[in-house]
């Protein structure tokens, strides 16, 4: 398959717009719909256009890291965030933590963020390790 | 430190999981890290038993989510002898898993594949939710599918196709089955289900709920007459998948039937009861038939996975504390026998040459040692004593004949025989008859014989041990009977009130 000239100059952009809109899902999800499950969706779906285009090599680099690594990553954020439950050995696995550090407003931080985050990753890694799999198997 | 070991086995596996995923390139350093969580995993389920045995019911609600809103996980004395069975049997396979054929393996994904499942199989022994116990199936569902077509051959695919339509087909009619009684009783957490399940107006809906979640999880424990994807796609899998299989796939969803018509549906035993009854006996008898039909050693083990599910539903059909501590014992006794035969057959192959019969034989005169080591789990398996298929096969009769269910108690009685024809087959063709002209040499180096070897010395032992030092093991059962029966204790120790509140709420 060739891509479309049209398709190759635009390949940046398919890439980076959907970058930005999945961390704003992945941001959004605090308090509105949205999240980590949606905005790794958004962002693979970035990356698969991204390897459509330019092939599959450039998007792996433009990864850096395997789609493996992603979700081991993703999943080991979330996992982590989860112990943090412990500091109280009484309260259950992924029991969220919260702090309000005062910069001229209270700024809400908490460890679901993290537990967010890491389903992001392991969704990106997931679907492009997917996709990937498919597009190589076509391009064979 | 309760809380930390409830969750110690979910927790083991996934990031055994994650780090092998992200090892992806270096199998070497995969097999160190999977083996080191394989041994983590059994330390801690074994600490968590000694905590259930100590100081009862481990609760613990996820996210400090009070029930029955969240999730909860709870391991009872069932519940944590299948989580100690999985640490075992992950342990063995793992070190199994390092024998011939490891590199090809590892490079097909084998290590996060295989931690995965034992992710999904532990994470569906602790839950107390039932749609949580569908995540844990689907998760088990994805791992199995990966590791059934690892050398990815035409036969592998073919089986695995199989595998995945039925599979499918049973965890679509579990949704169903979840949708309908969330409507019903307005909960998803087993032990609030069992509180309002008795005052549900119309019980009707709620049988027919009950039984799509039979059938669902029949298909998965492989019972009469769901069981046709079993025997159609074992024998292709790999001998350290299909010895994880056997031991805990099937097992998973018998567990499901214990722990949810016991708990939930036990009010409407005498419409269950007759049921899985005579489904027991059927597979029973459909299993033992099929074994005794092939000529293939991991065809006959497939088959005999179906016939012994048959003893560990007696329990479910009688309902009384006997019978159930003999499913307890069965199924513990049979995960290890059966796993111990998966193994000891890949050892045949890679000492024979093959898995079939007809190819195989002078098994004794070259392995002398291999033929004892197939004796005890064989043996164990068809009953004899004091191995502890003996002690399982008693308790389940016996029951059987308390409860004055004579037929049921005599089928089981003459499955147990033709189980022993099935063995003795087996012991005849590869080990006793004289050796086929072109007996191919044994290739494997000293490292890999350990690693065969080994797992199979160590679950031999532990069979030894549970037929002649019965007592601990009975009493045991006895005891998860009892935990099994007093639903009142099961739901006030999931509903009852959270002590621990943390500050969470905006300034």
């Amino acid at each position: 398959m060739d891509p479309s000239l049209i398709l190759r100059v635009s390949a940046p952009l398919l890439l980076w717009v959907p970058m930005v809109v999945s961390l704003y899902l992945l941001i959004r999800g605090h308090n509105d719909p949205g999240g980590g499950f949606v905005g790794g969706l958004v962002a693979s779906a970035g990356l698969v256009f991204y390897a459509i285009s330019r092939g599959q090599e450039a998007a792996l680099r433009a990864m850096r890291l395997p789609p493996a690594t992603w979700c081991g990553i993703g999943l080991l954020a979330a996992l982590g965030s989860g112990l943090l439950a412990w500091l109280d050995p009484a309260a259950g696995f992924l029991t969220h933590r919260w702090w309000f550090p005062d910069i001229g407003f209270k700024l809400p931080l908490g460890t679901a963020l993290v537990f967010d985050i890491g389903v992001y990753l392991t969704v990106v890694g997931t679907v492009t390790a997917m996709v990937f799999a498919l597009v190589g198997e076509e391009a064979r | 430190m309760r809380q930390l070991l409830l969750a110690a086995p979910i927790l083991i596996p996934l990031v055994a999981c994650a780090v092998t995923a992200m090892l992806w390139s270096r199998p070497e350093a995969q097999r160190r890290v999977g083996l080191g969580a394989a041994i983590l995993l059994f330390v801690a389920t074994l600490g968590l038993m000694a905590e259930v045995l100590s100081g009862g019911m481990v609760v613990g609600q996820m996210g400090n989510w009070p029930a029955p809103f969240g999730i909860t996980l709870v391991v009872d004395h069932l519940s944590a002898a299948m989580l100690v069975i999985t640490g075992l049997m992950g342990l063995a396979v793992a070190v199994y898993a390092m024998g011939p054929g490891a590199q090809e393996r590892d490079r097909a994904g084998f290590q996060p594949l295989f931690h995965a499942l034992l992710l999904g199989v532990a994470g569906a022994f602790s839950t107390g939710d039932l749609f949580n116990l569908y995540v844990w199936f689907e998760v088990m569902l994805i791992a199995s599918f990966g590791l059934l077509v690892l050398d990815r051959t035409r036969e592998q695919l073919d089986g695995g196709i199989r595998y995945v339509m039925l599979n499918l087909v049973g965890t679509t009619l579990f949704l169903l089955a979840i949708g309908l009684l969330y409507g019903l009783t307005g909960t998803l957490n087993l032990a609030d289900m069992a509180r309002v399940a008795p005052e549900v107006e119309n019980q009707g809906a709620l049988a027919a709920a009950a039984v799509l979640l039979l059938i669902s999880f029949g298909a998965k424990a492989a019972v009469f007459p769901l069981f046709n994807w079993l025997p159609a796609s074992y024998h292709t899998a790999s001998m350290p998948v299909a010895a994880i299989f056997a031991a805990l796939l099937t097992k998973v969803g018998v567990y499901a039937i214990i722990r949810v018509f016991t708990l939930v549906f036990a009010h409407d035993h005498a419409l269950f009861g007759p049921l899985v009854g005579v489904i027991a006996m059927a597979t029973m008898v459909v299993g033992v038939l099929g074994a005794a039909a092939h000529y293939d050693i991991r065809r006959i083990l497939s088959f005999h996975i179906i016939s012994q599910i048959g003893y560990m539903l007696v329990g479910v059909a009688l309902m009384t504390p006997l019978a159930i501590a003999g499913s307890v014992l069965y199924v513990i006794h049979h995960i290890v026998v059966k796993a111990n035969l998966f193994l000891v057959a890949g050892a045949v192959r890679q000492v024979g040459g093959s898995f079939a019969l007809a190819r195989l034989g002078g098994l004794w005169v070259t392995a002398p040692l291999l033929g004892l080591m197939f004796l005890v789990p064989a043996l164990s398996l068809a009953g004899i004593p004091p191995l502890s298929g003996f002690w399982g096969k008693l308790v389940v009769i016996r029951a059987g004949l308390e409860a004055e269910a004579f037929v049921l108690a005599g089928v089981a009685l003459a499955v147990g025989l033709l189980t022993l024809y099935s063995m003795i087959k087996i012991w005849n063709e590869a080990f006793w008859k004289a050796a086929p002209d072109t007996a191919p040499a044994p290739e494997w180096t000293r490292g890999q014989r350990i690693a065969t070897f080994a797992p199979i010395v160590l679950l031999c032992g532990v069979t030894l041990t549970i037929g002649l030092w019965t007592e601990p093991f009975a009493a045991f059962s006895l005891a998860a009977a009892e935990a099994l029966l007093d639903r009142e204790a099961y739901i006030a120790a999931v509903l009852r009130p959270h002590p621990t509140q943390l500050a969470e709420v905006l300034p």
